[in-house]
């Protein structure tokens, strides 16, 4: 009998003067696993999301070299929208439905993704016995897991997060388009900022306070586009390898200036599955350990209606203070990073917030005016992030265990890959890991 | 500019009632003397909610950031597109904030810092008035 639960309230380090992670270099990463992309779903029950988390779980074991039987932990995001919703009404196919051993809810596997419905077709795992519902986005879901390791609750693991997206526009249609407002989008839908909103008005006074402009990033964007190209695993690679320039993106559509069309992220069907274990378990696994020497959280609300540049700013500082003092490392230490990008703007926040290569506060976007790319000495999201291959949250972490393991093909950085920065999803309300070559 | 009406509830019904008399007011914790808003059922503070009542304010305020929107999921608006939205500070309280169009102000052209006063605006969908913000000076 499997034990099905969420993860423990008390897990997260989500505080500074933790000291150092007690599990530091006891989890390793051993795993990947990738489905292919689309840009929506084509309603076979093959490209399900859960089909597509299915496949990824069984690439990642492949990709460890393990068989279900070893396998005794499970973590699965059980939220799998990009904002596109089952219309309301609509029946689901029979033939999803007798391709798969379905849990008592219609939608699972197709518009959600429980533990449950992983169990109930992944015959393989016969001796599962925890099994983690961490809601949210892949970033929570590998902090979850170190500790489902880390703890001792389960040793080896498997991670999995899967997207589902929709025909038709996202966010439209529903609430939106209705002549009243209630709930607590009350206070904000009379209004009717787009989702980048916040990020933008954030960005906006960003420009203000540091004397910065909006074309400053645009070598950002181009960089993650480019690293996306050489990712296999994505959307932007797989389906439309377009790289861009500094002047399509100077000259894109707004969507709520000063976030612009590549500011924002392209949805679509994915799934990303990993593998953790122990370190000692990990040394006779197929492919080289990445270890965790940290994990953080934040989970800074705003303080009234808008979350305020302010806040964001201290809530990435005190990020970086915690993933630090936890790894016991310096910002000197990190060989790249991989902070979150969907919106490519708070990407700034992020790596202010580490110090990232030796940046200040007002000075990431200098940062992108020198050499940023794969083959420099500061390496600035090498794995595109979701601007270089889609809404996933997962390219990132995908692409730090890839580097550290010298098997990020085209996009390995030429310095050598050996401490790594990887989480998100926003600067406020994230989960956050350093990952190392080594364990000490 | 249109938009959608918000329908009050047993919470935040004094804050649109006030609204629809041209008053702003902001839930506020007696015993902390905190302010909060959006409303709560509880102080976010100290967790009670036996002290919690409504304050008025001068609707005063500053702006702290703004965008333009071109591209808003909201029905009702698309048509006015692109406008402005602003974050407004409160004079007397600066942590706290709202939403503005800066009814009257060019799109796009914007100051951050601007003072700014409030005005009510009346929605089309219920009738329910929405304070707004207004450059002033």
């Amino acid at each position: 009998m499997v034990d099905i639960t969420t993860p423990p309230a008390g897990m997260y380090r989500d505080k500074e003067g933790m000291g150092i992670w007690p599990h530091r270099g006891k989890v390793a990463a051993v795993g990947i696993g990738h489905s292919p992309t689309a840009r929506r779903w084509d309603e076979r029950p093959e490209t399900s999301v859960g089909a597509l988390s299915l496949l990824a779980l069984r690439n990642a074991m492949a990709d460890a070299g393990i068989t279900g039987d070893q396998v005794d932990g499970l973590v699965v995001v059980p939220d799998t929208t990009t904002g596109a919703y089952w219309p309301a009404g609509k029946v689901v196919g029979a033939d999803f439905l007798a391709a798969f051993n379905q849990t008592n809810d219609v939608l699972d596997g197709i518009a959600k993704l429980s533990p449950e419905w992983i169990i109930a077709n992944m015959p393989e795992l016969t001796n599962l016995k925890t099994a983690w519902s961490a809601g949210g986005c892949t970033s929570h879901a590998l902090v979850v897991a170190a500790e489902m390791v880390g703890s001792g609750a389960a040793h080896t693991v498997l991670v999995v997060k899967g997207w589902h997206n929709y025909t038709g526009r996202y966010y439209q249609g529903g609430a939106n388009a209705e002549p009243t407002s209630s709930g607590p989008t009350k206070w904000s839908a009379p209004w009717g900022g787009p989702a980048c909103y916040g990020t933008a008005q954030q960005f906006q006074r960003y420009m203000m306070k540091y004397n910065k402009t909006h074309e400053m990033v645009a070598p950002f964007i181009v960089n993650s586009r480019r690293n996306g190209l050489m990712l296999p695993e994505g959307y932007w690679a797989q389906h439309r390898p377009e790289p861009i320039t500094a002047d399509d993106y100077n000259n894109a559509r707004w969507v709520a200036k000063p976030a612009n069309l590549y500011d924002n992220d392209i949805p679509i069907m994915a799934a990303g599955a990993y593998v953790f274990t122990t370190a000692e378990r990990a040394k006779d696994m197929a492919q080289k350990p990445v270890y965790i020497l940290n994990h953080a959280s934040d989970r800074t609300r705003a303080r009234s209606l808008a979350l305020t540049f302010d806040e964001v700013e201290a809530a990435t500082d005190s990020t970086g203070r915690k993933l630090y003092e936890g790894a016991g490392i310096q910002p000197s230490d990190l060989s790249f990073e991989n902070m979150y990008d969907g919106f490519g703007l708070f990407h700034i926040f992020h790596i202010e917030g580490l110090r990232y290569a030796g940046i200040k506060r007002g000075e990431g976007v200098d940062l992108f005016q020198g050499d940023i790319s794969i083959e420099g000495s500061n390496p600035v999201s090498p794995s595109g992030g979701n601007i270089g291959g889609g809404r996933t949250r997962f390219w990132l972490h995908t692409d730090t265990m890839q580097q550290i393991q010298g098997r990020a093909g085209q996009r390995q950085i030429t310095k050598k890959a050996e401490i790594g920065v990887s989480g998100g999803p926003t600067p406020t309300g994230g989960n956050f890991l350093i990952w190392s070559a080594t364990p000490d | 500019m249109p938009k959608q009406s918000p329908i009050a509830d047993d919470l935040d019904r004094p804050f649109w009632e006030a609204a629809n008399n041209d008053r702003l007011v902001v839930q506020n914790c007696s015993s902390c003397n905190r302010l909060q808003h959006p409303p709560q059922p509880t102080c976010q503070e100290c967790g009670s909610a036996a002290n919690l009542g409504w304050r008025e304010m001068s609707g005063r305020g500053t702006i702290y950031s703004y965008g333009v929107v071109y591209d808003t999921p909201v029905a009702v608006m698309q048509p006015d597109q692109p406008y402005n939205l602003a974050v407004i500070q409160l004079e007397e309280a600066p942590e706290i904030n709202m939403y503005s169009h800066l009814p009257g102000s060019p799109v796009d052209d914007v100051t951050i810092g601007s003072k700014v006063e409030v005005v009510f605006e009346v929605t089309a969908g219920n009738g329910q008035k929405v304070p707004e913000w207004r450059v002033v000076g």
